[in-house]
């Protein structure tokens, strides 16, 4: 062994596999959250007709949409790294899921960009439908795709559609507080409402996802929404959509944007306690199982974990330079 | 086709529907050619834009703003789509290629995150302060910004070859059982990470981006000049492109010749296909070469071509010094790469590259001679040279793509056994035609942003540009609101 500093049969901490798979699940929670509220911007951009309104979604979008993105690249090369067979699994067994997602990523990603590099009428219609159709079918995928993986049901089964629907919901509440903590009056009033009525239909879709799942207790899942852990996370969901949309209508904006940030972070929770520990169910694979060996898993850490606290700290530090209402056309400073 | 042939046509099985190995590697192959593009630009164009902004920031005059300016578009417009077109190349991986992923995970699974968490992150995060937050942050932090775009771009490369180099000459690992299949295990991460290959491949490929964007900028500049001789701003960035090409073109080749004497060593399969070489014995080194009919072009053998060659340097470069040293042939191996394509990919981007250095000794003649605006033949052939950097970035990666074939994993897993099981002909075909039809779509949208840039800018100098850009695609179905 060339480097004394790794331990070569042992991992660094007994529990390293679990404490991966719990990063793992930690990058899918901050994609599902940033990125979740991207979409939401792109699926209530399809209500605006005014140029003005347009260009102020716009602006709040373009500085960070970018970077969010790149949550669903660490989720997945993370998971590569320390899972590679549940990687390859996963995204082999539900091709066409993948490959649509990422070209709906790639359309969502392509709009705005594309739309200001040219004043033309025809030219930013296109590049709007190319934006809306993107940041709805992402999540969509994304949600059937992880219903596919989590309940082992087929694509167009109730567990994965709802699951679906779940994700695009959710990003439609994150994306209308993130929208009306960023703007101010009429717009903000007229989002909150769209918030809302998401925030409803999410709750409703998740609990007709949890029913489904219970009664045909499909994929082994309905012990664990009946568990302890797994009914608190339901019940806390719960609970911070119905505060959230309280805060809303007394005009608590920014209160109303940290509970509704929550939600996407509490559906991962609740992905993560229905695999474990399995990580595959449909090959019943163990975290254990899959883990890769000692030596990887121990460099993939002591290299990665800085990093990762790294991008934390300047996530931290574009969201600062960027924060404060947004008008369009610029931010104010 | 008769209508009774279409039920036919709709059920699977069919004869026009590829093999899902030759549509993954079709689809691979063409999506990693555009993304390759892309993301080359961001590392080529990286020291261009941290050289401007730094100039703008500590200079009063407009110049630099500029040049600031617009290569900051073109760089964010490549970057968007280097970004839409990375994504599905880490995830094709798992889609197309899952047995790769499964056996390589523990070698390629650590570096594919690096580049994620220390390069990608860094690029995006401070690529959206150099695009939205020059009037929010100080100048300090706006130059710091840019030199973090730029780190991440190259880091970004660095990791990515990590791998790649990996399955060039792959090191420090063994081969164990897990889930009942053979996979590879991380034994030595020193050397798995730099390998033999990794430091070649990295200073060939960032060199080959910077020559590309070079002659990108040489290219623009070179345009915007012949339209506006005493456009002052661009004289500069025209001169500054010569200068950057009279460095990196003839280091190219320098270094290009080195790289090769080291693929002879450790993959003499690929260095055989390079040189065509069949027969086991001393190699000739070909010059120059060129078909004698439509049967060398598919089939390159020394009595199909006419030749300029060296006799015996090819073997004199395989084995460091000796004229009659023997090479091995293609005829040794069971199953070879496609020759032809390696052969004439590589005299293509060996061609180019000699085509480079003489464009910069060009220029830089009259640089020296104070007449780089005045001479009209130079700056045609430069405005025609600007894409050919990425023709020869492009043929160069073919000779070590194809060149590696059949192994993905050089002497370790064939590409044929790394292709997804679960795959059918129907989705591979699919995605293909998908992908084709989506990437033709977005380099001519690539190449209207940049055709409107430049005439936004030759605009901004006051020359008279037809109004003859708007977009001409299908109108959409007009709503009332319109």
């Amino acid at each position: 062994m060339t480097d004394p500093l790794l331990l070569v049969d042992a991992y660094l901490v007994d529990a390293l596999p679990e404490i991966w798979f719990g990063v793992v699940m930690f990058a899918l929670a901050m994609y599902l959250t940033l990125d979740g509220f991207d979409f939401g911007i792109g699926m209530l951009y399809a209500t605006r007709d005014d140029e003005h309104e347009k260009e102020t979604f716009l602006t709040a979008f373009g500085p960070v949409w970018d970077a969010n993105e790149v949550w669903v690249v660490a989720f997945g090369t993370m998971l590569l790294a320390a899972f590679p067979g549940v990687y390859s699994r996963v995204l082999a067994d539900h091709y066409l899921l993948s490959i649509g997602f990422v070209l709906a990523l790639l359309f969502r990603g392509l709009g705005p960009e594309m739309r200001e590099q040219r004043d033309d009428e025809r030219w930013k219609r296109y590049w709007d439908y190319s934006f809306v159709g993107g940041s709805f079918l992402a999540p969509l995928l994304f949600g059937t795709l992880a219903g596919r993986w989590v309940f082992d049901a087929p694509t167009l089964s109730l567990p994965a559609l709802l699951t679906g629907v779940g994700l695009v919901t959710v990003s439609v509440v994150t994306g209308a507080a993130f929208l009306t903590a960023k703007t101010g009056s009429q717009l903000a009033l007229d989002l909150r409402r769209y918030g809302i009525v998401a925030t409803l239909a999410y709750l409703i879709g998740v609990v007709a996802l949890l029913t489904t799942v219970v009664v045909t207790d499909t994929g082994g899942a309905a012990d664990t929404v009946l568990s302890l852990p797994g009914g608190v996370v339901v019940v806390l969901s719960v609970i911070t959509a119905g505060a959230g949309s309280v805060l809303a209508l007394r005009g608590e904006y920014r209160a109303w944007l940290a509970s509704a940030l929550a939600l996407p972070a509490l559906l991962s929770l609740l992905v993560a306690l229905l695999l474990y520990p399995t990580i595959y169910p449909p090959t019943g694979l163990t975290v254990r199982e899959a883990v890769v060996s000692p030596l990887a898993l121990n460099l993939v850490t002591i290299l990665g974990f800085p990093a990762l606290l790294l991008v934390l700290w300047y996530f931290k530090f574009l969201y600062g330079v960027f924060s404060g209402p947004v008008e369009g056309g610029g931010y104010e400073t | 086709m008769s209508l009774t042939a279409l039920p036919g046509a709709l059920s699977p099985g069919l004869t026009f529907l590829l093999s899902p190995e030759l549509a993954s590697r079709a689809q691979f192959g063409w999506t990693i050619s555009v993304h390759i593009v892309f993301a080359s630009l961001s590392v080529g164009l990286a020291p261009f834009i941290v050289y401007f902004t730094w100039k703008d920031v500590r200079t009063d005059g407009e110049q630099f703003t500029r040049l600031r300016s617009f290569w900051v578009k073109v760089f964010a417009a490549g970057f968007v789509m280097g970004t839409v077109t990375g994504i599905p190349m880490s995830f094709q991986f798992g889609t197309n290629f899952p047995q790769f992923a499964e056996v390589a995970g523990e070698l390629i699974g650590g570096p594919l995150a690096f580049e994620a968490k220390m390069a990608f992150f860094l690029e995006a995060v401070f690529l959206g302060v150099l695009l939205f937050g020059r009037e929010r942050v100080s100048d300090r932090t706006y130059v710091l910004s840019s030199v973090l775009v730029g780190v991440g771009a190259w880091l970004s490369a660095f990791w990515i070859l990590i791998v790649n180099a990996w399955m060039q000459t792959p090191r420090g690992y063994e081969m164990v059982m897990r889930n009942g299949m053979e996979v590879a295990k991380l034994t030595d991460p020193l050397a798995a990470f730099f390998t033999p290959r990794m430091t070649w491949m990295y200073v060939h490929m960032v060199n080959a981006s910077v020559i590309s964007v070079a002659l990108l900028v040489a290219g623009v500049s070179a345009y915007i000049v012949w339209k506006k001789r005493d456009a002052a701003t661009w004289n500069t960035a025209l001169r500054l492109a010569v200068l950057v090409l009279l460095v990196t073109a003839p280091l190219q080749a320098v270094h290009g010749d080195a790289y090769g004497r080291h693929v002879a060593e450790t993959q003499p399969q690929k260095f055989a296909a390079m040189e065509a070489h069949y027969e086991t014995g001393t190699a000739d080194l070909h010059l120059l070469a060129f078909p004698k009919g439509v049967d060398a072009i598919t089939d390159p053998k020394a009595e199909n071509l006419l030749t300029v060659s060296l006799p015996g340097v090819g073997s004199f470069l395989a084995s460091g010094g000796d004229f009659d040293a023997e090479v091995l042939g293609l005829h040794e191996y069971e199953e070879n790469p496609p020759v032809a394509m390696v052969f004439w990919s590589f005299r293509f981007m060996v061609g180019l590259g000699f085509l480079f250095i003489g464009l910069a000794l060009w220029g830089g003649y009259l640089v020296y001679n104070g007449r780089l605006s005045e001479s009209d033949r130079f700056l045609k052939t430069t405005i025609a040279a600007s894409p050919l950097g990425y023709a020869a970035l492009l043929t160069g990666w073919y000779v070590t793509e194809i060149g590696r074939q059949p192994w993905v994993i050089q002497g370790e897993l064939k590409t044929s056994e790394a292709v997804s099981s679960t795959l059918t002909g129907m989705e591979a075909t699919l995605t293909l035609v998908g992908f084709v039809v989506i990437y033709v779509g977005l380099i001519s949208v690539a190449l209207y942003v940049l055709r409107w840039l430049v005439r936004d800018e030759l605009r901004e100098l006051g020359v008279r540009v037809s109004d003859d850009d708007r977009w001409y695609g299908p109108v959409p179905k007009v709503t009332r609101d319109d």
